[in-house]
């Protein structure tokens, strides 16, 4: 397969996420898309250290994957503690810091 | 010819796991297809010749990411005490933003000229090592550091009201 077939397929994933960060009511769904959208980009970052011969591609897709599992522990952690005050996860009823 | 075959069904897998997680009105349903386009993810890496990575995403994404948001979910719909239907808003437009990007991504996509795959060499594994012991050896470190400091923010947040 050519490398652009990866980068279709990486860029269709991400926009797919796009659409649900844009779309979803819920923290939680929104959350989801984000792991969409990481999960594009390492896609790109594997298929051109692979075409490339870069190890740096592999190395970087590491790092981001530790940094997703973090940002998703802080990001569930920030949800369930605004679920407890506000007793709600829609994201548009999170106004708090609208002035 | 299996790498076509693979990845046509690897693809097919992915986006379809994809449009179900943005699409599915019930959230916990949402996350056993997040599941399932992570999975189909690792078996892009299997065929970009990278085992490694796919174990590393098996164990964290399909495993890890996954457990924290059915905990997640399950720990909120307790509290409410009734299964959470997630709606969406905005679909028309947000499927219109989305398309314009992924016109805009092609475009770049399409510039680019072919690039000849260059035959896997080496124990890449040992590549890795070398590379994440010598040249990445201090952003190694401050990851671990930065999984600590989320990981105890993360607890702090969560800890039980006293």
């Amino acid at each position: 397969m050519p490398l652009a077939a990866y980068l279709v397929l990486a860029a269709l994933v991400f926009v797919i996420g796009l659409f649900g960060v844009l779309t979803r009511r819920n923290a939680v769904g929104i959350l989801l898309g984000i792991e969409l959208m990481l999960n594009a980009v390492n896609i790109n970052l594997v298929a051109f250290a692979r075409f490339r011969a870069d190890l740096a591609g592999l190395v970087f897709t590491l790092f981001t994957i530790a940094i997703t599992v973090a940002e998703v522990a802080v990001g569930l952690a920030i949800v369930i503690v605004i679920f407890r005050v506000r007793r709600t996860i829609e994201a548009d009823h999170l106004d708090l810091l609208r002035g | 010819m299996t790498e076509i075959v693979g990845f046509c069904v690897a693809a097919v897998v992915l986006v379809g796991a994809s449009l179900a997680v943005v699409l599915t009105p019930n959230l916990f349903h949402a996350v056993l297809w997040l599941a399932a386009a992570l999975v189909a993810t690792g078996g892009i890496f299997l065929l970009l010749d990278s085992p490694f990575l796919f174990a590393v995403q098996l164990l964290l994404y399909a495993g890890g990411v996954v457990t924290i948001v059915v905990f997640a979910i399950m720990l909120t719909e307790r509290l409410v005490g009734a299964s959470i239907r997630q709606t969406s808003r905005f679909v028309f437009s947000g499927a219109v933003l989305a398309a314009a990007v992924f016109a805009a991504i092609m475009g770049f996509v399409l510039q680019g000229g072919a690039v000849a795959r260059p035959i896997a060499g080496g124990d890449q594994l040992r590549e890795l090592g070398r590379a994440l012991a010598g040249p990445f050896g201090v952003p190694l470190q401050l990851l671990g550091v930065l999984l600590v400091i989320a990981l105890l923010g993360a607890l702090y947040f969560a800890r039980a009201e006293d």
